[in-house]
């Protein structure tokens, strides 16, 4: 049969032109239109914890930073953190492309419970502005971290309303690891069998169990945290009683696990982009998907090495030590198999597979300061120091957020039916990778030179490192802002895609760009195994 | 001190030297696992690049032995650095007895230190050079850090509880001293001196300081003006246990508990008394919690201390 | 009796489905066993660090009306399960009936629990309201502080579960949702009050039974 001229995706009908008005989008049930609403969302929150960076980072121009007072600083750095974490980086990879993807990775119609979905989006979405108006009303100082007794007998400010935005978010949270658990074992299409499915659903699951099981002790905390702080029940206040270390432990009982929230489903986008644009089956298939449950079980039993010297007892900090160096095993196998998916391959270098190796580069070098991090001598050196601030940045900036672009650069001809200039997305990977590692490798040496964490202003000698880093942060700030202009500029002027612009695999592609509403006309059935390259189909359009 | 760039953190002890090398070593060990993923990946991305005439025949799907090998191997080396780094940081729990012991009370937004002779300073630390000294601290409101860089150390200092750290400083000289635990608005100011002096000029500081008598001698005074000899004295005619013997030997508790007299039991035993009480008393002394300060407690802590070396009485515990 | 079940989107068979709707319920019960478990640990640690401070505390707590209340809640879990049974078998009336017994007893629970909170205002346990009593100082307080939060949260799951319920024998008693075809309503109501009902079968010993 002789294709057709290739429709405007305008002209094809597809989820996107299902219905135009506002009801058929606040009120959809369709995971791909919930997936977009997600989109915007939280693209507004890293707006505004992008604000706060740059106070930040402007701030530390000068040793004695006249831009903010104290207080006005230890907000900021409070309201970038609580955005970031809760509000972006959380949500991001999971509801917006695991929304989007993961029914049509698995043959699927939709989630297992769309209207729940739809929930979640709410829910989040009025935790988020709660808190957002608290953050910029009055404003928190407390650190995202909220420390006792600081946070409950000390600190001025919306304490209550942020931690109570905070705990809505999470209900949004564990509605999705729900949904994609039961998803994943309920609506796999016949043939789909775990064995053949993609790599970012095995990391969406992994990732979905983290979150049913994490975000509860979170709730909890704060919970508590609230009663302490409203109500002066002694839980946390060793004036009346309590114990500020409880505190930590069950703080970080959830905040270790939710980082590997933040990076599984990076770390599964980094599979299908790297298979992708190497035209090959991945190394190891088997090793990385059991390498991803082996990160979320082996994270939960971790959390106190965000405590070594906290005045916890120096024998657990050996044991979390030992568990802390066992959990990078799994993510160094899977750098390992990827590099090896490489070899022998048939490598094309699009903006996928450029940022799927800004990943690798960049979440390799954050997560072996994160083994020195793990050793106790040296944490007790550069623990709360800008050494940790460059471990974390580069693992959910150079990593996590390497990953989101990179799936946005993937995925983008799917879900729009448009494709974007192949050129700018070289040049913003090569520009995000160059900046943040101006931005932040200067920040491992200032934190082994002994400049603590959250300080306004610092001791002079530390000038030089400092305006390097804010130097680069300018550098990634254009990074960041190319793809939204060129993405825009793609809505309308970008070439058509067809179904299958890269010539990848995966179940995803069979269908039109941007698919239809309800994804498949009929369920397929699968007979192939996952990355089964090269394909027998011809590569380009149907 | 160049004030504009400072290239390396001094190094002020034998500790911080330990862990300098202990450093290098580990990230030598990183750019050995981390190189080969660079420039294969670089290189195979640039050789196999579509069009290039190259053999591909006969990819591999995966290789057990080889995923085997390189779980393994990194993990082992791995932790060689655990058993190093954490025999530095165990030393570092234990110090050795007869150190000289400073006490340290950390508020909104100061540091306050206190010499066993009673000479108090505030955000600067002196400290004699080549003899352990033992700082054992707390907080009067929030949790607070204090980060000797130029020792590689710091300590959480909590509320309600002694945290301790003990260190040998080898070089002489001025180190910064910050505060590296978020505590509010002036946290970044919470720093000060950190002065590590030759014994002799430590001496010499020492005699010179003010003090109000030594430390243990002011935590008598306090001793006598709240009444605790009315009951723990020699005249006493309530049956309270001696204090003399106790400090540092254990002590059973009723319940058949026994636990260690140190300065935390001492600290408890006069805000909380009802909570550990000594086996074969009755729960009848009163809690001083809010008419003693954290300074107090810490006097009284020495005093406790100082009686402790005399051979235990018949009564002090059992 | 098939037809009476309508396949939403995107489920291809009714097996699918409600294996799909009974996974999701344990994965949201898991969730909850995390909340409450959290807490329970919290508890179980303060008790090795404090255990003298913490079987003072227990001993003021009113025993005997923690002890009617798991009877009381043990018996409507019995309630639901028939409840549960009926609604497999197709009976309507009784299915309501039953889960109605349950509500009730429910209620009867959340009183006896309104009057523990009273007597326990009268002794001084209180938080923030009434004339603190001397056993809230110091670990103790925290103790009972901590048997608040459980207890008060888990009389919020309870009032939640009545809810629950309540609308499922509504929908069931008026014909919204026919039986057997659509008893699974009745089946995740059914599983969210016996979970409350373990809940409380965990709280009761680590709070008021161990007394010293």
């Amino acid at each position: 049969m002789t294709a057709l001229p290739l429709q405007t995706p305008e002209e094809r009908v597809s989820y996107l032109n299902a219905g135009h008005t506002l009801r058929s989008w606040f009120l959809t049930t369709d995971h791909k239109r919930i997936a977009i609403l997600y989109l915007v969302a939280i693209t507004g929150f890293f707006a505004v914890a992008a604000v706060g960076a740059a106070l930040i980072r402007l701030q530390l121009m000068t040793p004695t930073g006249e831009l903010l007072s104290h207080e006005g600083y230890n907000r900021a750095f409070t309201l970038h953190g609580v955005v970031m974490v809760w509000f972006f980086l959380i949500p991001s990879i999971p509801n917006t492309f695991g929304n989007f993807l993961i029914p049509l990775m698995i043959g699927a119609k939709d989630l297992a419970f769309p209207r729940l979905n739809l929930a979640s989006w709410y829910i989040f979405v009025g935790g988020g502005i709660f808190t957002l108006y608290a953050l910029i009303a009055g404003g928190v100082d407390t650190g995202w971290t909220f420390y006792t007794p600081l946070s409950t007998m000390y600190a001025n400010g919306h304490v209550l309303a942020v931690i109570a935005g905070i705990t809505i978010a999470g209900f949004s949270s564990i509605l999705t690891g729900l949904n994609f658990i039961v998803t994943v074992h309920k609506l796999r299409a016949p043939g789909m069998t775990w064995g053949r499915l993609p790599l970012f659903v095995w990391s969406h699951y992994a990732t979905s169990v983290i979150l049913v099981l994490a975000t509860p002790v979170l709730a909890m905390t704060l919970i508590l945290l609230f009663a302490e702080r409203a109500l002066r029940l002694a839980i946390f206040d060793p004036s009346i009683g309590g114990d500020p270390l409880l505190f930590q432990h069950l703080f970080w009982f959830y905040s270790h696990p939710a980082v590997y929230i933040m990076i599984l489903p990076a770390m599964g986008v980094v599979s299908e982009l790297v298979t992708a644009g190497a035209r090959k089956r991945v190394f190891g298939y088997w090793f990385v998907a059991c390498a991803s449950l082996a990160i979320a079980g082996v994270g939960f039993l971790v959390w106190g090495h965000h405590m070594f010297v906290s005045g916890q007892s120096p024998y657990a900090g050996a044991i979390f030590s030992f568990l802390s160096l066992a959990v990078a095993v799994p993510s160094a196998v899977k750098v390992y198999n990827w590099t090896a998916t490489l070899y022998k391959g048939e490598v094309v270098l699009d903006p996928p597979l450029l940022y799927g190796m800004a990943f690798v580069g960049l979440f390799t070098i954050g997560g072996l300061s994160g083994l020195m991090l793990a050793l106790l001598a040296i944490d007790e050196h550069v623990h709360d120091t800008y050494f940790v601030v460059a471990h974390f940045h580069y693992i959910m900036v150079g990593g996590a957020v390497s990953g989101f672009l990179g799936a946005a650069h993937f995925w983008w001809p799917k879900i729009t039916g448009r494709m974007y200039p192949l050129v700018w997305g070289r040049i913003s990977a090569g520009l995000i990778f160059l900046g943040f590692n101006l931005t932040f490798f200067p920040q491992y040496l200032l934190g082994y030179l002994g400049m603590p964490r959250r300080y306004p202003t610092y001791p002079p000698e530390f000038q030089a490192l400092n305006v390097l880093s804010s130097a680069g942060a300018s550098v990634l700030f254009v990074a960041y802002v190319l793809p939204l202009v060129y993405f825009t500029w793609s809505l309308r002027n970008g070439r058509a895609a067809g179904a299958n612009p890269w010539g990848a695999s995966g179940l995803e592609w069979t269908t039109p760009s941007p698919p239809p509403k309800h994804n498949f006309e009929q369920i397929p059935v699968v007979d192939r195994p996952a990355y089964d390259y090269p394909l027998t189909r011809a590569r380009g359009d149907e | 001190m160049n004030p504009f760039f400072q290239a390396w953190p001094p190094e002020a002890s034998l500790h911080a030297v330990r862990v300098d090398q202990l450093f290098i070593a580990f990230s030598a060990l990183t750019v050995l696992l981390t190189a080969p993923v660079f420039v294969l990946m670089s290189g195979f991305a640039l050789y196999y690049r579509r069009g290039r005439d190259v053999d591909r025949t006969q990819a591999p799907r995966g290789n057990w032995r080889l995923e085997t090998v390189w779980t393994i191997v990194p993990f082992l080396l791995a932790l060689i650095f655990f058993g190093w780094a954490g025999w530095l940081f165990f030393d570092q729990g234990h110090p050795p007895t007869g150190a000289l012991t400073i006490d340290v009370v950390a508020k909104q937004w100061m540091w306050k230190f206190e010499h066993p002779g009673g000479q108090r300073e505030i955000d600067e630390l002196h400290v004699p050079a080549g003899e352990p000294v033992r700082l054992v601290m707390t907080s009067q409101d929030v949790i607070h850090s204090l980060f000797l860089p130029a020792l590689r150390l710091k300590q959480d200092v909590l509320p309600g509880r002694y945290t301790s750290v003990w260190f040998k400083a080898g070089l002489p000289g001025v180190y910064a001293l910050r505060c590296s635990q978020f505590c509010g608005f002036d946290h970044s100011v919470m720093a000060g001196r950190f002065v590590v002096m030759t014994p002799a000029d430590y001496s010499r500081w020492l005699q010179q300081a003010g003090t109000d008598g030594s430390l243990a001698w002011q935590g008598f005074q306090r001793f006598r003006a709240l009444g605790c000899s009315g009951c723990h004295g020699p005249a006493s005619t309530r049956r309270a246990p001696k204090l003399e013997g106790v400090f540092g030997h254990p002590v059973a508790l009723d319940g058949g508990r026994v636990v260690i007299a140190d300065e935390q039991y001492v600290r408890d035993s006069i805000l909380y008394p009802a909570h550990d009480v000594a086996a074969g008393y009755a729960p009848i002394m009163p809690t001083f919690a809010g008419q003693v300060s954290e300074t107090d407690l810490l006097a009284l802590v020495a005093y406790v201390k100082s009686i402790g070396t005399a051979a235990p009485s018949q009564e002090a515990g059992r | 009796m098939s037809e009476y079940v309508t396949l939403r989107e995107p489920y291809a068979a009714r097996r699918q489905q409600s294996d799909a709707d009974f996974l999701g319920m344990y994965v949201f019960l898991a969730t909850e066993a995390m909340l409450f478990g959290a807490l329970m640990c919290l508890t179980f640690l303060y008790r090795t660090q404090h255990p003298q401070a913490s079987a003072l505390a227990a001993q003021h707590m009113q025993l005997w009306i923690g002890a009617a209340n798991t009877g009381i809640l043990l018996t409507s879990s019995l309630f639901v399960a028939l409840g549960v049974l009926a609604a497999r078998h197709g009976q309507r009336r009784t299915t309501a009936g039953m889960l109605a017994g349950a509500m009730a007893l429910g209620v009867v629970f959340l009183t006896l629990k309104g009057i523990e909170y009273g007597l326990d205002y009268r002794d001084g346990l209180m938080p923030v309201i009434g004339h603190p009593s001397p056993v809230r100082q110091g670990p103790a307080g925290l103790f009972i502080d901590l048997y608040f939060v459980a207890t008060a949260l888990h009389a919020l799951h309870m009032i939640v579960g009545l809810v629950v319920l309540g609308t499922a024998a509504t929908l069931v008693l008026r014909g919204a949702k026919r039986l057997p075809g659509q008893a699974v309503v009745v089946e995740m109501s059914g599983l969210y009050w016996h979970f409350v009902d373990v809940v409380w079968v965990f709280l009761f010993p680590i709070f008021y039974l161990a007394r010293g």
